[in-house]
Parts: structure tokens; C-alpha cells; sequence
């Protein structure tokens, strides 16, 4: 990998794009990405090749090291890397659960031989890792959960369940928290890493009230990781397991993905309920609440823009991005609802040829979204955090 | 916050500074128990204006600093916050923008530079009824003599007592409710057959009801052009309610800091009652839309400074937000105090009552939120 720390980006841009020319298929261009596996599916050729040439590049995850194969690259190459993809109509093919919050965090906490041997894995995406966290009787009270992992000399045994485990019929690895302490709660818990592909793990998906789901239940009986899995120290799981959590928040924001979905609430409101004899949307009830939401909207994004701009402009990071979960969720949810509410009956539309695309689009979005305010942090601890964190109010939980 | 400029900051600092020391809520206090009649401290306001504050947003010509809105934006949040009441939102923000925006060279010269230092104040006479409505003007502006008789009644205008200067929205032409034919008139508060009276409100500023009869103007006292005085009205109002809108913001956010550190202190049950959950999940729920009104009131500010035409839009988004927010927090504040918040000793009452004198100012939430969808187009 060449060295560009401090040099020419102009000169590494046109280096990136002939790089991308050479290499991204013409065929893939403008296809969405279909490497989030969250179903099964057979690559296309094209497809393969242009994983395989991204994994051996780094470029997938460009700032990376590249002693673990990464791109090596700075901030600021980075982001000409995203820019030449964006350009170019290309799509990243390397992601996955691996990327977003094991890599980061295995790079932090993982010994040199865990890294040589994980890391390189992750950025050429040949395998795909799913999360042992959540249990039945652990959700929000993570740091109560009970999956135990018993010494048995080069490995440890490990016995109990895990839930709403997003990917686990299609993953190859888990990064898992196991009780390995039973004597403390948040002292006893320890981190590890093991292969789903051995008999002591059963895997089951969980059908959601929307429908398939990429969410499973997994059983452990007695299966097994190798001691050189265990990462960082024995009954030190948790630090590493919130330093996880935050690379998982960070993408559970909605301040991407959120907006910018289908048709607008008032172009579905002219469509559906129709217009008065001034122009208004005819029910004004209706209207005044679609107002509300997409002043809520709005307000959302100007301080997404206002925190981006305060962690470059003023000193210190922006407060304003712990309200930015609970914010964004609940806006998605209730733009959910009222979606299912412009359109009457229609929205009710589970399958068959009575409803269109968008109608059963949004009865399965209104009820998946569910999930927003619940996975990730619930917004109830997410209050809690803001109420602990940044207002500086006593925490009766004890968590964290 | 914003990303500020030095100037900014530095303005922010003093504005921060002198409200903390010179005038706090005791000083608002002071003098509603004063009785004073034109709600204000006129010597905390000369003050203000030796400062330079009543010029934020006059050119350098015209004795002003020309530093924007977004400046004067800063200035009107930290008033905010102790509630001190003054002539700046009136007349350095609102009566001076009619004139930089609409006003003659002869208009200016006469009336900003002593805006600009405070020597004037200045008022906008706008409304007629309970209800902010900029087109139902039914005051009367006629042809008389090479100039204009206006006879008819402004209520609750802002400093409309200590005006030395107002500008009147009159019908020139059309009906109440048509934006066509409304003219903008520059009057002298003292001009023959201009009439007012104090109204005593709940928030104890300085409002009045103005009656015009039979005022004789000139023609130089046109503001703009005849019959096309709306649009430079909209525009002028709309920087007056962004100017209320950072009003509000820091009133609002004092509220909420004063209500946090009360549910740090007072115990009950043994503990204090910032350890229940229901309530610091409410204080979260504030501090979160504290944190979106921000935003949209800054947006609001930093497009009427750089002229983007999504102003009202904007603007429209800004005081609907901000004003439910000062609602909720406002409402807040005196329930998480209790029985102390009902009581007038404490500020939580000044609180309660500017929210609402502020809401209903320039436009309420849902004539907001009417004005936005309009302007998006359903």
C-alpha cells in the first residue's frame, strides 16, 4: 500500500478513480449492495470479483491498518475513496457486522494474534460474524445475562441462549458475552469468539409481526471456543462489550437511512385524501399533524447538520448527538404511523394484488420499526443515559 | 450553538456577561413591582444601546454595526434567559428592519441612526385583533391633501407605549384580508390623533392598543410603495419572529437549567427527586427538543442573514417549534417545583407567563404550522 499520509489528494483522487475504473465491474454499476446478508444469496460472478478485488485492495474499510490487510489510508483519503465509489456508481461490497462493530473493536482489545488472524477475514468479507449479546432475560439489563462459559483447560464449554441474534442462520462466526463469573454481574462477564459452524449451536429465526426477520434465537450445548478466542481479559468482557454497543448506536441514529423514504406524507396525503377547494389537504386534522411531523423532521436534520458542524467548528464534541437515537427513531415510527393513516384501508395491505408495492411497503416498515426504539438501546435507557450523562442526574439502575 | 465568528463570540460573552450582572430576574422583578408604565428599565436600555446592541443589524452608514442576524440572535437568547425586557426586539430588530428593508434614504436617515443609539424607539403597529393576522388590516390610510388621514386601531403593539416612531400597517386599497392594497407608514408616536393606551398583561411588558384618528401624514411617509407594502411586511416579520424566536430559545433553556438544578436538590422520599425516573425522563424529553428548537432557530437566523429564499419557510418552522417547546418546558418548570413554582416569589411564573406572551406574539404555533404548509403547498 502506498504511503499518502500529508501528500498530494488530488493525486491519490486520480489514483483512486483509475483504480476503480480498472477494476469495478460496468455491469455492477448503480446495483445496490447485495453483500448485506440478511438473506441467503448465490454472487454473481461479477459480483465476486469485484468483493474479492475490494478485499485484497482495503479499500472496503480504508482506514483500516495495513498490517491487517486495511487500506491503511487517512481520514481525508477515506473519504476520496467514498467519494470515487459514489462517482463511479459503485457500491461497497465489504460490510456486514464484522465491519461496523466487531473490526473496530477487535483492532482496540484483540492481541496481535487475534487480529492477524480476524481482521484480515473481515476486510476481504469472506466471513460473516453475528452478535451473542441479548438473552431472553437480558435485553435492556444487558450485564444480567447468564450463557456460561466453563474452563475446560484449552477451551471453555459454553451452555445457555442468546436472542434476537440479527444474521446468526447465515454466519460463519460470534463475537459472544458469556457469564464466565457467576459471583458478580458486570465483573463476571467475559468476551469471546467462536465458529457457529459446530454441533453445539442451534440456530432458529424468529418470525417478527412483520413478517420474516433476519433476528434468530441461538442454543448453545456445549459448544465450544478456543482459549486464544478469548479477547481481552477473563471476566473483562464488559468495558469491551459497551465499547461495541457505541460502534452499534452510531449506526442506529436514523440520521442516514431515515429520510428521504418513498414518497412524501403530503404527496401520499394529495393522493389518498385529496385536496380542499384552497389547496390544503382536505382533512385538516391530518394536516396539521403531517405539519408537525415534518416540522419534527426538519428540526431533526438541522441538527444533525448543527452537530456535525459544532464537532468541527467549536471545542469538544456536540451535545446535541445523545438526543439523536431517541429523536430520530421516534420520528421514523411516527411518520410509520401516519403513513399507515393517509392511506386508509389500503395500509392495512399485507399481500396479494389488491395492494401495491408501496401500500404493503409500508404496513411491513410501520411494524419492523417497532424495533427502532427498542434494539440497539431501548429509548427508555437511552433517556436514562441522557438523564445520567449529559444533565448529570443520579443513576438508581446501576448500569454501565 | 452555533459556530460563531469572533465578533459573534464576542458579543455572545458581553451579552452573556452584562444580563448575569446587570440584569438578572431579580432586576425583571424589580421592575414589574415598580409599576413602571412603559415595562422596561430605560436605564438598563441606555445601557444596552451604549453597548451598541440597538444597531446589530442598522448598516455602518446609518450608525449601526451591520453584524446580522444571527448577532443579534445571541444577544436576544441571553436576554432571554434573566427575561429582561427592553425595546431591542421592537425597535433595533423589528422597526428597524422595516426601515433598512423598505424604507427612503430620508426615512433612514431620520430614524435609524437614532435607533442605532437608542435615542428612538421604534414599534411595529401591525395587528388588529386577539389574533396575530398581518392582512386584516382595516385601518384606513386615505388620499388627503398631497399626503394620507389614517384613522382605525392597533392592538397589542409591543413598546408601544415608549414609541417614539411606529410603523402602520394601513389599507389603501381591497378589503381586511387581502394582501393587495395594504401600505406601510412611517408615523411619529406624537403625531396628532394618535392615542394609546397601556394594556396591563399577565408578562408585564410594554404593550399597547394605539387608536389613529384622523392622523395626517405625508406622502414621504409612505414605507415601500402603495398598495405593495405586504410582501416587505412579511419580510419584516419574519425577522422579527426568528428575533423571538432566540427570545424564547434562551428563556427556555434557563427554565429548563433552573428546573434541573432544583430536581438536584430537593428531597423527598428520602432522596433527591432528580433520582426518579419519571421525572429524568422527562427532563430528557426537554433537553431533547431544547436541543431540535436550537437547530431550527439558528437555521433561521443564519438564512435571513445570507438572504436564502426559504426564509419564511424557515422562520415558520422555527417559531412553531420553539414556541411548543417554551410551552412544554414553561409548564414544566412549575410543575417539578411544585408548590414553590405557584408562588410569586419564585421566577417560575415569569417563566410561564413570557412563554405564553411570546407564543401568541407574530404568529402562534398553529398559525405557524398553517403558514409552513402553505408554503409547501398543501
Amino acid at each position: 500500500m502506498a504511503d499518502f499520509g500529508g501528500g498530494d489528494l488530488e493525486a491519490f483522487r486520480g489514483e483512486a478513480r483509475t483504480w476503480i475504473e480498472t477494476n469495478f465491474p460496468a455491469e455492477l454499476k448503480g446495483k445496490a449492495n447485495p453483500m448485506m446478508r440478511e438473506e441467503a444469496f448465490k454472487p454473481s460472478a461479477a459480483q465476486e470479483a469485484w468483493r474479492i478485488a475490494m478485499g485484497e485492495k482495503g479499500w472496503g474499510v480504508p482506514t483500516w491498518p495495513a498490517a491487517y490487510g486495511g487500506g491503511g489510508l487517512s481520514p481525508a483519503e477515506g473519504r476520496v475513496v467514498q467519494q470515487e465509489l459514489g462517482r463511479a456508481g459503485a457500491y461497497n461490497p465489504i460490510g456486514g457486522m464484522g465491519v461496523m462493530m466487531f473490526g473496530p473493536t477487535l483492532l482496540e482489545y484483540g492481541t496481535e494474534e487475534q487480529k492477524k488472524e480476524h481482521i484480515p477475514k473481515i476486510v476481504r468479507s469472506e466471513l460473516q460474524w453475528c452478535q451473542g449479546f441479548s438473552e431472553p432475560g437480558a435485553g435492556s439489563d444487558l450485564a444480567s445475562l447468564q450463557t456460561k462459559a466453563e474452563d475446560k483447560g484449552d477451551h471453555y464449554l459454553i451452555n445457555g441462549q442468546k436472542v434476537w441474534t440479527s444474521g446468526a442462520q447465515y454466519a460463519d462466526w460470534c463475537f459472544c458475552l458469556v457469564r464466565t463469573d457467576t459471583s458478580k454481574k458486570h465483573e463476571g462477564i467475559s468476551f469471546v469468539l467462536f465458529s457457529m459452524h459446530q454441533p453445539g449451536v442451534e440456530v432458529r429465526p424468529i418470525p417478527l409481526i412483520a413478517g420474516n426477520s433476519p433476528f434468530c434465537e441461538v442454543f448453545f450445548t456445549d459448544a465450544k471456543a478456543e482459549k486464544k478466542n478469548l479477547v481481552g481479559p477473563l471476566n473483562g468482557g464488559w468495558s469491551i462489550a459497551k465499547r461495541l454497543l457505541q460502534h452499534e448506536r452510531s449506526g442506529l441514529t436514523g440520521a442516514g437511512g431515515g429520510f428521504g423514504m418513498g414518497r412524501s406524507l403530503t404527496d401520499l396525503a394529495k393522493a389518498y385524501v385529496g385536496l380542499d377547494s384552497q389547496g390544503r389537504i382536505a382533512d385538516p386534522d391530518l394536516r396539521t399533524r403531517i405539519t408537525m411531523l415534518e416540522i419534527e423532521g426538519r428540526s431533526f436534520q438541522q441538527t444533525a447538520v448543527r452537530a456535525m458542524l459544532e464537532s468541527k467548528g467549536n471545542s469538544g464534541p456536540s451535545a446535541a448527538t445523545s438526543i439523536m437515537k431517541n429523536a430520530g427513531t421516534q420520528w421514523m415510527q411516527a411518520r410509520a404511523e401516519l403513513t399507515l393513516e393517509i392511506m386508509g384501508h389500503q395500509g392495512l395491505g399485507w399481500e396479494g394484488d389488491d395492494f401495491n408495492a408501496e401500500e404493503q411497503g409500508a404496513v411491513r416498515s410501520w411494524l419492523f420499526g417497532k424495533a427502532f426504539t427498542i434494539y440497539g438501546v431501548s429509548q427508555e435507557v437511552q433517556s436514562n443515559i441522557i438523564s445520567k450523562r449529559i444533565l448529570g442526574l443520579p443513576d438508581l439502575t446501576q448500569n454501565n | 450553538m452555533a459556530v460563531l465568528n469572533e465578533e459573534q463570540s464576542m458579543l455572545r460573552d458581553a451579552a452573556k456577561s452584562w444580563t448575569q450582572e446587570k440584569s438578572p430576574v431579580t432586576a425583571f422583578r424589580k421592575m414589574r413591582d415598580s409599576g413602571v408604565e412603559i415595562g422596561y428599565d430605560a436605564a438598563a436600555w441606555n445601557e444596552m444601546a451604549e453597548m451598541g446592541w440597538a444597531g446589530v443589524i442598522i448598516p455602518e452608514e446609518y450608525g449601526g454595526s451591520d453584524f446580522g442576524y444571527l448577532s443579534m440572535g445571541l444577544i436576544l437568547e441571553e436576554l432571554g434567559r434573566t427575561l429582561t425586557a427592553s425595546p431591542l426586539l421592537a425597535s433595533g430588530l423589528g422597526a428597524a428592519s422595516a426601515l433598512v428593508l423598505g424604507g427612503s434614504d430620508a426615512q433612514k436617515s431620520a430614524w435609524l441612526p437614532k435607533i442605532a443609539e437608542g435615542a428612538a424607539v421604534g414599534a411595529l403597529a401591525v395587528d388588529e385583533g386577539a389574533h396575530h393576522a398581518p392582512d386584516k388590516v382595516a385601518l384606513a390610510a386615505t388620499k388627503s391633501g398631497a399626503g394620507y388621514s389614517l384613522s382605525g386601531a392597533k392592538s397589542f403593539v409591543l413598546e408601544g407605549l415608549a414609541a417614539n416612531v411606529l410603523i402602520v400597517s394601513a389599507r389603501t386599497s381591497g378589503k381586511p384580508g387581502d394582501k393587495d392594497g395594504i401600505t406601510l407608514f412611517v408615523v411619529p408616536a406624537d403625531a396628532k390623533g394618535v392615542s394609546r393606551k397601556r394594556l396591563s398583561l399577565a408578562d408585564n411588558r410594554g404593550a399597547a392598543n394605539i387608536s389613529f384618528d384622523k392622523v395626517e401624514v405625508g406622502a414621504d411617509a409612505v414605507l415601500g410603495e402603495v398598495d405593495k407594502g405586504y410582501p416587505i411586511l412579511e419580510k419584516v416579520l419574519d425577522r422579527a419572529r426568528a428575533g423571538i424566536s432566540a427570545e424564547m430559545l434562551g428563556a427556555a433553556v434557563q427554565a429548563f437549567e433552573v428546573t434541573l438544578d432544583y430536581l438536584k436538590v430537593r428531597v423527598q422520599f428520602g432522596q433527591v427527586i432528580g433520582s426518579f425516573q419519571a421525572l429524568q425522563h422527562r427532563a430528557a424529553k426537554m433537553f431533547t427538543d431544547l436541543e431540535l428548537a436550537r437547530s431550527a432557530v439558528e437555521a433561521a437566523l443564519a438564512a435571513i442573514d445570507a438572504d436564502t429564499p426559504d426564509v419564511p419557510e424557515l422562520v415558520s418552522l422555527a417559531k412553531a417549534k420553539m414556541g411548543d417547546v417554551f410551552h412544554l418546558v414553561s409548564n414544566e418548570m412549575v410543575q417539578m417545583h411544585g408548590g414553590i413554582g405557584m408562588t410569586d416569589a419564585h421566577d417560575a411564573g415569569f417563566y410561564l407567563k413570557r412563554a405564553r406572551a411570546c407564543e401568541a406574539a407574530y404568529g402562534s404555533q398553529s398559525y405557524h404550522r398553517d403558514r409552513y404548509a402553505r408554503i409547501q403547498g398543501y
